[in-house]
């Protein structure tokens, strides 16, 4: 199955993300390369926004991952509560 | 020629700072660990302080609770400085613009003058209640134990500042300056407040920092914001052509919100260490919460004239459900 990704710069700010993507996404595994973040998944990866607010115990809107993003790989489907990437359909 | 340009990885020695490792291990912490634990003063105080001899500088002895660690009561909005600051001036900045609306549009002078006497009767001896919740946070920051705990005290306290000040901006919008000398006279003399007033000026002296920490942030304001700013504000004024109050006070309910889960969350992990910190918290949230509603009933009547005293009883019981999630017995 193809693989979908996310990457992020390595910052304060995608630290939640990252973290947020790793709970929620058992398959997914995280690469640290100088600066940069990239998360690997095979064939589905979904960011939640509730999963994050609850990680840094304050609001979130998931339009905020769009400023630390860097490049992703997967048809998006996007809405308030959730961000998926996959390959499926 | 082929030039292959590669980056290289280098793993860092240490992730973090040896005192953080000791928490969470030696990874990558975030600012608000590096800004918070183990940073508290613990050992090596030369002298006692002169005004408290019984006790060191910076002494777990101060407050009732006992906890083995006091870097437990995190702060669950992972406020450090910087990004305390950073909301802050966001928020600030949205005020401003609904100050520049009001202003410009003159809404404050639309409104009937009987809703905005009433608004200005009932808002602005609150700058003192606010005040003393200043005072109160820096008490709190100045007698606590543990950075976790003392330092989000310190911000609530300058928050409790800002909103001193945002009830002033709004008595000279709403009014003419006489409107603050009204409040505070209204603070000083009329029968109604002496109550409220009393309560703030008894917490003021509360020695333990833990149980000031519950009277004020818990009880107190548990009751107050929820009241003053949905039921009286949101609720009674706005509908009534005083939507330009609710725009000028919309950080209140909003900090409060917000506020909360740090309140909640201290007082949540300190009961359930023990059964001990469990009893007494619940002692005390008791005690001054029958007292912050005794003392805010004249101002509910004053407010919401009959319907006061029962939307008072509505706040009451959902702040006592809050308190029961928090782990305490109610």
């Amino acid at each position: 199955m193809s693989k979908v990704f996310i990457a992020f710069q390595d910052n304060e700010e995608s630290r939640p993300v990252i973290e947020a993507i790793l709970a929620d996404n058992p398959e997914a595994t995280a690469v640290h390369s100088p600066g940069l973040v990239k998360i690997d998944a095979p064939g589905r990866m979904v960011i939640r926004r509730a999963t994050i607010e609850e990680l840094v115990g304050r609001p979130f809107d998931l339009q905020q991952i769009q400023v630390n993003l860097v490049t992703l790989s997967g048809n998006v489907d996007e809405d308030d509560d959730e961000l998926s990437l996959s390959w499926l359909g | 020629m082929n030039i292959d340009l590669q980056a290289r990885a280098i793993e860092p020695q240490r992730h973090t700072f040896a005192r953080v490792a000791a928490y969470i291990g030696d990874k990558t912490a975030s600012r608000y660990q590096e800004a918070t634990l183990g940073v508290q003063s613990t050992a090596n105080f030369h002298y006692r302080p002169t005004w408290e001899p019984e006790f060191e500088l910076f002494d777990t002895g101060r407050t009732a609770v006992k906890l083995a660690d006091w870097y437990v009561l995190r702060d669950p909005r992972q406020y450090y400085y910087a990004n305390w600051t950073m909301t802050r001036a966001r928020q600030q900045d949205a005020m401003e613009s609904n100050y520049q609306f009001v202003e410009s549009r003159g809404l404050a002078t639309k409104m009937p003058d009987g809703l905005r006497a009433k608004a200005c009767e009932v808002l602005l001896p609150l700058r003192h209640v606010a005040w003393g919740g200043n005072m109160n946070n820096t008490q709190v920051c100045s007698r606590g134990y543990g950075t976790a705990f003392t330092a989000p005290a310190m911000l609530h306290a300058m928050d409790q500042l800002g909103v001193a000040q945002y009830l002033t901006r709004l008595g000279l919008a709403l009014e003419e300056p006489g409107a603050l000398d009204a409040g505070k006279k209204d603070w000083l003399e009329h029968p109604r407040w002496q109550g409220l007033r009393r309560l703030v000026e008894d917490t003021l002296v509360v020695q333990d920092p833990f149980e000031l920490f519950v009277a004020q942030n818990l009880a107190m304001d548990g009751l107050l914001y929820p009241f003053i700013y949905t039921h009286f504000v949101d609720d009674y004024l706005a509908p009534h052509g005083g939507t330009a109050v609710s725009m000028l006070t919309a950080f209140m309910p909003e900090w409060h919100q917000e506020s909360a889960r740090w309140v909640d969350a201290v007082v949540k992990v300190a009961a359930a260490e023990s059964d001990a910190n469990r009893t007494l918290i619940s002692g005390w949230y008791q005690s001054y919460v029958e007292q912050a509603q005794a003392a805010l009933a004249p101002v509910a009547e004053l407010a919401l004239g009959e319907a006061g005293l029962g939307a008072l009883q509505t706040v009451r019981e959902s702040l006592d459900a809050r308190a029961r999630k928090a782990g305490l017995d109610v």
